[in-house]
């Protein structure tokens, strides 16, 4: 099938391969992430592969630049770019390196304490005087400028990492892989963390290189970029290659269908591609004329972060009941701080935060759920589930003392209530389709979308709440899952909830907002209602090239 | 169910396997046959009732060092301070049984003792718990230097004011005593076995139900497993962190009562010199888990009862080699205990709304 799939659709001008996968297979103990997975990649050209998440692409991408040796199945590369396809099956990432195959992960791994130069030379440092037993840190700031400069990843070299944006952090991971000479060069999800303008320079960066020879494969969700950058599309499902299409032609609509085999509703189709902003999707919030108690009143909020004490620096803003204010910026910018102060899990220094009309600043996480506030936080891994508890208990946290049974005399301390645990999870596996369907199962074990049903389940039915704060909701989950978060969340607002949505995909925030306040600096710099919050206002406004109005908060 | 025993029970297992190969080759070394040994060594621990009864009552101590270790564990938190914990609990015991007028039936003493055993060991277990949580101190450097006060203390609390002349111990409890095995079965005579290691059992069942049917217990272990989750779900991380350790202290004091109540009815400075430490061991094999704790706490008061058995042909230490072979293989190998030995050189944070305090620099 996927052979099939590869030899109908064309192969861009022709070209020689630079990498070709055939029939690859993995397993990891009983979980197969790759079956059948292949990929042919044209020599020059952006590749896109896509696919919903544990699709198996990271894994495919693993394979290639020898981080795991394919159970089945073989990898050609042409190293170095000209050279004609060699049979690399089960190489070790230094022969990959080698031959000139580089991968930029997800997650940086940078020293942030080291310079810029100093990073990237690491493991091959650049030496001088007798035996090479001195550093020579002008030798490698030299040559890593020079790099910059040639590629357009403009970054100074004697700059500390930690003192970089994400968007220059992701230009040192990038330099550091063709600075090892990487001439196929694959990118796992690049886009995550950067601002507009940061992905068109890196889409700038891609098309040099491949415009000098090089080849590059990208991992990505979004389709708005697929059709964007790409030249190919290769689409994987379920461990399987299952499509490929030149992208010329092919609509994200065409990519959808492909990675989940039946139709879904786009957040893209209201506000991806070239239709941003034509369409206000939303109703009027039906609290908001009424002048009901806001859900939600923050006042002068001030909260200290990692690296300032003013993360967020003075955010006033109401949600009506019925209401979705989108919270819109790169990442960084102080939205983690605000949710986690909103959510009592971070103090802040100055401010009120006033929950239907009740004044919870003071109070502890607990307290502030049970006066009503639902939180579905940014990172589910770290926060929103306790990954070696089972589904059910996962289902419970953060209501445990609901299940807590016998009087305060109980000698060793109040029994959960195991039978309740058990039927809650019941209920709520079955409502929300979480899958698999079996509550004794470790969350580690579930796929991130059935993760994150498991969060959403529990914070919009374990208690009766008046705010739902749904940070990155749909972050690394796959498109059905999206599909269904997005319902809940348009599920909340009708049943007269206050919702503050706050996410890194734009086209998210356009799709479910009736309102966008742009984050920038720890600041608002700008409330738009949906009808004027198009993408050639929110752009500036997210990067600080522009300052916005306030619109009546 | 079936297979996470299985899962469970691998890792000692195998440890013990490596530990056998490790011991054939030492007992070759010394020219003797490895198959006379281990079988002097069965012999003199579970072939007789005396060597049986020595073994029940070190595992008995074992057992209390190691569910505290267990305890804090299961918290996140490394508590290398069973060592003073069970002194303070022995010396509570001792001066609550000193108090009490003699003749006191042993219904009333020895809960009065064990109370003061849990006080005199959880509030030594508190006070890191406490530091790690307000000051964000770690509890490792804390327990481990704790040991050092608390045991000078000790030692000039007995040798200034409470010894018995020529003597480092107290004077001998004249309440109601915990019966000696030997007092209800004539084999077991002579021997150092009383009725606590019934009290360890019960302390293990306390522990599991705690731990794995409890709210207390859910809280607990989300903190160790994930602080932050269970700082989102609404738990006081700070102070499950205290909590924890008082009760680990708790558990390292009660295993003085195996002494001060069911042996020699005195406190005496340096009786459980080692046990604390080997508590950590006894956890660690036994997968903090309260049944493997038990479990593991027999196999290592086995391994030391049969050193003093085998000592006519080999070195007892050869038993201490063979204990250090399983700990190795046991630490090596069990994810649990590689991710606490993670935390534990890991400077220690603080949950983000524990304090007042401005948080640490760099916490990012």
């Amino acid at each position: 099938m996927s052979d099939a799939a590869a030899g109908a659709a064309g192969r861009p001008g022709g070209r020689a391969p630079a990498v070709r996968i055939a029939g690859v297979a993995k397993a990891f103990g009983p979980v197969a992430a790759n079956r059948d997975a292949s990929l042919e990649v044209a020599r020059g050209e952006v590749h896109a592969l896509v696919g919903e998440n544990g699709a198996g692409k990271s894994t495919l991408m693993r394979i290639l630049s020898g981080m795991y040796a394919p159970d089945a199945g073989t990898v050609a590369v042409a190293p170095g770019g000209d050279a004609p396809l060699r049979d690399v099956t089960g190489w070790t990432t230094a022969e990959a390196i080698a031959a000139g195959v580089g991968m930029v992960h997800q997650h940086f791994m940078l020293v942030p304490t080291l310079t810029v130069a100093e990073n990237v030379v690491l493991g091959m440092e650049r030496t001088r005087g007798p035996g090479g037993a001195l550093l020579d840190l002008a030798r490698a700031e030299r040559e890593v400028g020079a790099l910059a400069e040639r590629t357009g990843l403009r970054v100074d070299p004697a700059r500390r990492v930690a003192d970089l944006s994400v968007g220059e952090a992701q230009r040192v991971e990038i330099l550091k892989v063709l600075f090892r000479g990487a001439r196929i060069l694959v990118l796992d999800e690049p886009t995550a963390v950067l601002s507009p303008p940061e992905v068109r320079e890196l889409w700038a960066v891609l098309r040099r290189l491949t415009a000098e020879g090089g080849t590059a494969v990208l991992i990505t969700h979004k389709l708005d970029e697929v059709v964007e950058v790409s030249e190919t599309i290769t689409v994987m499902r379920a461990g399987a290659t299952v499509a490929r299409f030149p992208t010329a032609g092919t609509t994200p609509r065409d990519v959808a269908r492909a990675m989940v085999g039946r139709d879904v509703a786009l957040a893209l189709d209201v506000a991806g591609g070239a239709g941003v902003g034509a369409v206000a999707p939303t109703p009027a919030p039906p609290g908001a004329a009424t002048g009901r108690a806001p859900a939600l009143a923050v006042r002068d909020l001030v909260v200290p972060g990692p690296r300032t004490a003013r993360a967020v620096d003075g955010v006033t803003f109401d949600i009506a009941p019925g209401e979705i204010l989108g919270i819109a910026g790169v990442e960084g910018n102080g939205q983690t701080e605000l949710v986690e102060a909103l959510a009592g899990l971070a103090r802040p220094t100055g401010g009120q935060v006033h929950l239907a009309g009740r004044d919870v600043t003071a109070l502890p996480v607990r307290a502030r759920a049970e006066a009503g506030l639902s939180h579905v936080p940014e990172d589910r891994h770290r926060r929103g589930l306790v990954l070696d508890y089972s589904v059910a208990d996962n289902l419970v946290l953060g209501l445990q003392h609901r299940y807590a049974r016998g009087g305060a005399a109980a000698l060793l301390g109040r029994r959960l209530d195991a039978a309740a645990v058990a039927a809650n999870a019941r209920r709520l596996i079955a409502e929300f389709d979480i899958r698999p369907a079996d509550p004794a199962l470790p969350a580690r074990a579930l796929s991130g979308g059935n993760q994150q049903k498991i969060v959403i389940a529990r914070e919009m039915t374990g208690r009766d709440y008046h705010v739902l704060l749904a940070a990155q909701p749909t972050r690394g989950v796959d498109v059905g899952a999206i599909e269904f978060i997005h319902a809940q969340l348009r599920r909340a607002r009708a049943a007269g909830k206050g919702v503050l949505l706050v996410s890194a995909d734009l086209a998210e925030v356009l799709a479910l907002a009736d309102r966008v306040a742009v984050m920038y600096e720890g600041r608002f710099a700008a409330v738009l209602p949906r009808a004027e919050a198009t993408l050639e206002r929110l752009g500036p406004l997210m990067t600080g090239a522009a300052s916005g109005e306030l619109v009546a908060a | 169910m079936n297979r996470k025993v299985t899962e469970a029970l691998l890792p000692p297992l195998v440890a013990l396997l490596l530990a056998a190969v490790v011991g054939d080759v030492l007992i070759l070394v010394f020219g003797q046959n490895p198959g006379d040994v281990y079988r002097l060594l069965l012999e003199g621990t579970w072939g007789n009732a005396y060597g049986f009864g020595q073994v029940l009552y070190k595992a008995t101590t074992l057992a209390f060092t190691g569910l505290a270790f267990a305890a804090a564990a299961r918290a996140g938190l490394f508590n290398v301070g069973a060592e003073s914990q069970l002194a303070a609990g022995a010396f509570a015991a001792a001066v609550a049984g000193l108090g009490l007028p003699a003749g006191t039936p042993g219904l009333l003493a020895v809960p009065a003792c064990a109370l003061a055993a849990s006080l005199g060991g959880g509030l030594v277990g508190l006070l890191p718990g406490w530091l790690r949580a307000r000051f964000g101190a770690s509890e490792v450097i804390v327990t481990i230097m704790l040991n050092f006060i608390v045991l000078a203390l000790l030692n000039y609390a007995v040798a200034v004011h409470l010894h018995v002349p020529e003597t480092l111990h107290t004077p001998e409890i004249r309440a109601g005593a915990v019966p000696r095995l030997g007092d209800l079965v004539p084999a077991f005579a002579g021997s150092a076995a009383n009725l606590v290691v019934v009290l360890a059992g019960l302390a293990a069942a306390a522990l599991a139900w705690v731990l794995f049917r409890t709210r207390a217990g859910y809280e607990l272990r989300a903190v160790g497993l994930q602080p932050e989750a269970a700082e989102y779900g609404g738990v006081p991380v700070g102070r499950v962190w205290a909590r924890a350790m008082a009760l680990s202290g708790a558990l390292a004091g009660m295993g003085g009562l195996n002494f001060v109540l069911g042996y020699k009815r005195y406190y005496e400075e340096g009786f459980g010199t080692g046990s604390g430490f080997l508590g950590i061991a006894v956890a660690l094999v036994g997968r903090n888990h309260p049944a493997g704790v038990l479990l593991a706490a027999l196999l290592f008061a086995t391994l030391s009862q049969g050193g003093l058995a085998v000592n006519a042909i080999v070195p007892k230490q050869l038993v201490e080699v063979l204990q250090a072979v399983v700990i190795l293989a046991v630490v090596t190998t069990a994810p649990e205990v590689r991710r606490l030995l993670r935390s534990a050189v890991r400077p220690a944070p603080r949950p983000a709304t524990g304090a007042a305090a401005p948080a640490p620099a760099g916490a990012r």
